[in-house]
């Protein structure tokens, strides 16, 4: 895709459609599936079947013992056919469209939208549409095919090339390693964030270096700043990495007072909050704006968000806060197709962690995550093994992780 | 007519002009900043109640928090540990009558303009004094930098590798100040009464430690020095009454004849 040219600002911005959302509380199950990444189909336990569409009972044997498990996904193409007329509103300002049938390898056939470049043999995934809704997407059955540009499928992914960016937070390791990521993966414009301009950051003079970024003075505690640079840019952010975090290490007995609990939520979760408030309106006019809509907020939270880790206890809290809020923004940002995807690592490998004992994510391991993240569409991040393994762990059963992180 | 009724009126004539030294408040205005793994004052930071909608509907008015030190503020001797146990030591116990007084500006606006880490030593007083007459007992030291007109806060907090440099007394000139001149305390232009590098002065931060210690006050942000005659100036400093507090942001106003 070349870059397009730029939109006539006199002209109307289209309002945000959705594709059809309803599912059945079954067929959730595999938006949770997808909203990780993961490609699920249920499963018979007593009889082996792998079956679609989600039911209430297997469709051999009848038995209600279904499990979610997760499927190869490769898969024959049967037949396709190119959709020139919907009475969907969401379809029809987007046709053509590409659908075909797959017959998955595992068993049951699919309906799927088809990648530009489909053969015979595909593969297919679940991916989040707009409405955040999982949908079956039929890809090349090679590695390398071409995610960024295929029409159809950047209405499912929120990938970072061509696409102005938002990072709140330039000033931390992390924050670099984000804007370095997002500019090698195409993104026309990068905005970076850094509070207390006066202090001159290790990192400063990298970022300015890069093409695409322009530093913006910005402190998520003060409501005036935060107002004002969404006035000046907001309308044309596609997709907000806020990573500004306040991080102390402590619970509630071994630091006297509540400062510095405070100023963690005042960044951690008020932070964004203003962010949302100010930011959240232009987003949601600009879902459908063209090819390089606004697609996503990604949320920097934590793997503490999900339970407690009292040796950092009050940062928990602060991180378990601003999920709860970013569940809130994403049901409010989703009628206009706008996803926000949450990222909760483990312990990040910074100076905050620095007593933490390893495996802590790197920084530039990290950012990659979420740059993946971006591009295949996924709404819950989990980086690195220390997240995955307390993902596992909190699914598995919560009430024992929080005994065992107690310890 | 009462010295009183004769300052009102001067007041109102115009004979007496009123300078405001203090800074706006407002999130923009640079804070002190301490190492991050220690406890941090609040900045200045302001949010809207209602503006004459839904939330209020004929009125505007707004919350705001800070730290005690925040913008043009008043330093209490309780402030440092060295002036923890005096009596009056507060801003809620401190003898209103303090918060008046003579005020001597020394001008160092050229020396800092050329040092940004220029200290005010007892030598530059002495001289000081030989041309403008002896400080007297119980007067404001303002110590008069032009640091004010610095209105970018990169320059005005003016960091560099090794940390802030900004200029301040010297210990030999804050022990003269109040050994020597009985003054009521020492006012800044910068950040602080103490220079950017004055952790490196021994004691470190001589300015809070001597001046506090000997129930002294501090002023710093203060802005229109520059507008202040060198001797004669009044000047009005009330802080918050906070209860035991150790400062409080405040208007600084000072009266000047003219002549």
């Amino acid at each position: 895709m070349q870059r397009q040219k730029r939109k006539n600002p006199v002209l109307r911005t289209r309002l945000p459609t959705l594709p059809p959302a309803a599912r059945s509380r079954v067929a959730l199950g595999l938006t949770a599936a997808a909203a990780l990444g993961r490609f699920e189909l249920q499963q018979c336990r007593e009889c082996g079947t792998v079956q679609y569409p989600p039911r209430e009972a297997c469709q051999k044997c009848l038995s209600i013992l279904l499990d979610w498990k997760v499927q190869p996904g490769d898969g024959e193409l049967l037949a396709q056919t190119v959709l020139h007329h919907s009475n969907d509103l969401f379809f029809r300002e987007r046709l053509p469209w590409r659908l075909g049938l797959v017959k998955l390898d595992v068993g049951p056939t699919v309906v799927a939208h088809l990648h530009d470049s489909v053969a015979q043999r595909v593969r297919v995934r679940a991916m989040l549409d707009r409405a955040g809704q999982a949908v079956i997407v039929a890809l090349p059955d090679k590695e390398n095919c071409d995610m960024a540009d295929d029409r159809q499928l950047r209405e499912f992914t929120c990938d970072p090339k061509h696409r102005k960016i938002f990072v709140t937070d330039g000033k931390s390791r992390f924050g670099q390693e984000m804007v370095h990521s997002l500019a090698r993966a195409g993104a026309e414009l990068i905005w970076v964030g850094y509070a207390e301009p006066w202090k001159k950051f290790a990192g400063f003079d990298e970022l300015e270096k890069v093409p695409q970024v322009t530093l913006v003075p910005l402190d998520v505690t003060d409501s005036k700043n935060v107002r004002e640079l969404a006035a000046e840019i907001a309308g044309k952010v596609d997709i907000v990495v806020n990573n500004a975090e306040y991080h102390r290490s402590f619970g509630i007995a071994n630091r006297q007072g509540v400062e510095a609990a405070r100023a963690e939520m005042d960044v951690n979760y008020f932070g964004l909050l203003r962010l949302a408030q100010e930011f959240g309106p232009a987003m949601r006019s600009r879902g459908a704006d063209g090819r390089s809509s606004a697609v996503a907020w990604v949320n920097l939270l934590s793997i503490y968000a999900l339970a407690n880790f009292p040796p950092h206890g009050t940062f928990s809290a602060s991180k378990a806060a601003a999920h709860s809020l970013a569940q809130c923004l994403r049901a409010e940002m989703r009628p206009a197709g706008v996803r926000v995807v949450n990222v909760f690592p483990g312990p990040i490998d910074d100076e905050w962690n620095q007593l933490l004992p390893p495996p802590k994510i790197a920084p530039a391991a990290l950012a990659k995550a979420i740059a993946g993240a971006l591009r295949d569409g996924i709404e819950d991040v989990y980086p690195g093994d220390v997240a995955q393994e307390w993902l596992a762990r909190w699914r598995d059963n919560p009430k024992a992780l929080e005994r065992e992180l107690s310890a | 007519m009462s010295v009183l009724q004769e300052l009102a009126g001067a007041i109102t004539s115009g004979r007496i002009r009123v300078v405001d030294l203090t800074q706006t408040l407002s999130p923009e205005f640079p804070g002190i900043s301490l190492p991050p793994e220690m406890g941090q004052a609040w900045p200045f930071r302001i949010e809207e109640v209602s503006r004459y909608d839904e939330r209020g509907p004929a009125w505007y008015w707004n919350n705001f928090s800070c730290g005690e030190h925040t913008g043009t503020h008043f330093d209490a001797p309780v402030h440092w540990i060295s002036g923890k146990d005096l009596p009056n030591n507060a801003t809620d116990s401190i003898p209103p009558e303090r918060f008046i007084g003579p005020a001597f500006v020394v001008d160092c606006s050229k020396e800092a303009a050329k040092d940004p880490d220029f200290l005010l030593t007892k030598d530059f007083i002495l001289k000081w004094e030989a041309n403008h007459g002896r400080i007297a007992p119980r007067s404001w030291v303002l110590m008069r930098t032009d640091w004010s007109k610095r209105n970018d806060p990169v320059e005005y907090q003016n960091y560099d590798e090794e940390g802030q440099h900004t200029p301040g007394p010297d210990v030999e000139a804050v022990k003269f100040l109040v050994a020597e001149r009985d003054v009521l305390g020492f006012g800044t232009e910068s950040i602080g009464t103490d220079a950017g590098q004055a952790y490196h002065l021994r004691p470190p931060y001589p300015c809070h430690y001597y001046m506090h210690g000997a129930g002294r006050y501090g002023l710093q942000c203060l802005t229109n020095l520059d507008q202040l005659p060198l001797t004669g100036a009044v000047v009005v400093a009330a802080p918050l009454k906070i209860r035991n507090g150790s400062g409080s942001p405040l208007r600084v106003i000072a009266l000047v004849e003219n002549k």
